[in-house]
């Protein structure tokens, strides 16, 4: 329980770190938003109504904190493009971002484990080659590219989904999940393939340790070893690439959110950078990295129930 | 109780054999040592007893008998069922020998679990508890839900020998299990050997490089040389009136602490 609070104090000073960094970052580079907004045609008074309309004329760090605060108020400030709070313009597509990454990291967690260990018992098999070969091939093709493939299969063939017609998370949440599971299928792919087969490579050299001896000396057999002993110790390096896989899925639902017309964060984090809209970008940053941050602590806090050794404290 | 009879050991990917026909026996509740340098094919043996030899990179010829029972050709299933129950096998480095993520009560009963499914959960801790007091690990209790890493190097291996006596095997296989361990911790370890023989009358087949150590512990020993087995009697036999030329070197490059003869 000390280490679960210790790793959540962690996370909270690294969000906060990173919040204000990039506050800062953004106050660096992002020149005037107001003669932006306004245009070459404003006069002065112009400027000054607007800038002290979205707050801009106070100081630094009240900004900053107010800014912080939004994030456990709602209140994020206003798209400079939109012209609408930030928070509105971002809550339901970052709910279906973030929806589409769980969905594919339920998909690649609860598929990588089980067929890692079961391609360990293909080792030096026929079936081996057909794994190896067939692992390359899901790792090689990109998301976008079996996204096309699985439209035209599941929703021009099949009619399973309509591909383009997203319906809405709260008006249809089954026709959205059903469209959301294809579109994690792609997404996971490539990634549930690399994870298998690093289940696999990582229970094969566990396999060698000496314990294992030591389990075949007291009258298990292999396969008994490997559920036993194995798997358990197989976990830790598996459960660490999982914590990155979840922070990068988000990253990676630009991409197909872009192939399976979805409403997500893809578009509006492309468009808010292309036209400066700072206060968007910048909150979405902070979303993202504590979504990153977020994997990650939890990655640890898994970790350490699985390995007491994890436990001592060293290095948090 | 153990007959070796003319055992060879050949791995696929090396042109000399590793047992070269070595014949040996151990009588019930001797302790036998088995000395040697690396390489000279003791540990071969003795994982060939307790049939840990990866079958397929490896020829086997010869028998192995416990108590009548054939260790060598036997199929894998049956062979199971005297690892751990008649067999127990005690490693050089306890850390890495234990499953760092079970509490060490849970690997000490793991034979009981596998050999003594008649036993419900309460008498199966009580025997692993019994086995934690026997190889003198103070506070039996504590240390059963301890984690291997929470342990000494030489509370790991008192409960890495707990866990091979626990089911009161026959025979108990030692491949140098003080090797890893300082010298006081050694000498408990060996005190704690001959006691646990005088009072199971469990037999031991113990693996050393350290002649000192063999000395100790050993009524009779055996002496390998790239897999052949050039001496055998008596500890004080050959101690005292070595034969082969290998043994008497073996003998003379023990350091003593006057630098005189070890006699």
């Amino acid at each position: 329980m000390k280490y679960a609070l210790k790793r959540v104090g962690m996370l909270l000073v690294t969000m906060l770190l990173v919040s204000f960094l990039t506050f800062l970052a953004f106050q660096l580079v992002s020149g005037d938003p107001v003669r932006t907004m306004l245009g070459t045609e404003a006069t002065e008074a112009q400027i000054a109504a607007l800038r002290s309309e979205l707050g801009l004329d106070r100081p630094f760090f009240v900004r900053y904190f107010d800014w912080l605060c939004g994030f456990f108020t709602g209140n994020l400030g206003t798209s400079f493009s939109y012209r609408q709070p930030v928070w509105d313009l971002i809550s339901s597509k970052l709910e279906i971002t973030l929806l589409l990454s769980l969905i594919s990291f339920i998909l690649i967690t609860v598929t990588s484990i089980p067929l890692g260990v079961l391609s360990y018992q293909w080792v030096g098999g026929p079936m081996d080659w057909v794994r190896t070969a067939f692992n390359q091939l899901c790792m090689a093709v990109p998301p976008f590219f079996t996204g096309i493939l699985i439209s035209w299969f599941f929703g021009i063939a099949l009619r399973v989904f309509t591909p383009g017609d997203f319906p809405g998370l709260h008006t249809n949440p089954a026709g959205a999940l059903r469209y959301l599971f294809f579109a994690a299928v792609c997404l996971s792919i490539p990634r549930a393939a690399m994870t298998v087969r690093m289940m696999r490579s990582t229970v094969i050299s566990e396999m060698n340790k000496a314990y294992v001896r030591t389990a075949i000396s007291r009258g298990n057999d292999r396969r008994t070893v490997l559920m036993a002993h194995v798997l358990k110790n197989s976990l830790v390096s598996v459960v660490t690439f999982l914590g990155q896989t979840m922070a990068e899925l988000v990253g990676g639902s630009v991409v197909v959110e872009q192939v399976f017309g979805i409403p997500g964060l893809g578009r509006l984090l492309v468009t808010s950078i292309s036209h400066r809209d700072y206060p968007v970008v910048q909150t979405l940053v902070v979303i993202l990295a504590f979504w990153v941050v977020l994997a990650g602590t939890l990655a640890d806090l898994v970790n350490q129930y699985i390995d007491p050794r994890l436990r001592l404290g060293g290095a948090v | 109780m153990l007959e070796i009879k003319d055992l060879h050991v050949k791995f696929h990917n090396r042109d000399r054999e590793a047992v070269a026909g070595i014949s040996l026996t151990i009588a019930d509740g001797e302790i036998m040592g088995l000395v040697g340098e690396s390489g000279s094919g003791k540990t071969v043996t003795a994982m060939s007893i307790a049939g840990l030899l990866p079958r397929k990179q490896c020829q086997l010829s010869g028998d192995i008998l416990l108590d009548g029972q054939d260790l060598l050709h036997a199929r894998r299933s049956e062979l199971r069922k005297l690892h751990g129950k008649k067999i127990g096998v005690v490693f050089q480095d306890p850390m890495s020998s234990m499953d760092p993520l079970m509490r060490v009560g849970k690997q000490v009963g793991e034979v009981l679990r596998i050999h003594a499914r008649d036993k419900d959960d309460a008498a199966q801790k009580a025997m692993v508890l019994q086995a934690l007091a026997d190889v003198e690990l103070p506070e039996p209790e504590v240390i059963y839900h301890k984690y291997p890493h929470e342990l000494s190097g030489g509370q790991q291996q008192r409960a890495m020998i707990a866990s091979a006596i626990v089911i009161r095997p026959s025979l108990l296989l030692l491949d140098e299990p003080t090797t890893a361990l300082d010298v006081t911790i050694q000498a408990q370890i060996l005190e704690l050997l001959k006691k646990l023989n005088r009072e199971t009358g469990i037999s031991m087949l113990f693996i050393s490089h350290n002649l000192n150590v063999v000395r100790k512990l050993c009524s009779r020993v055996a002496v390998m040389q790239r897999g052949e087995l050039v001496e055998e009697g008596g500890t004080d036999t050959v101690f005292f009136h070595p034969r082969h030329p290998y043994t008497q070197h073996l003998i003379a490059s023990i350091p003593t602490r006057s630098g005189k003869e070890l006699r």
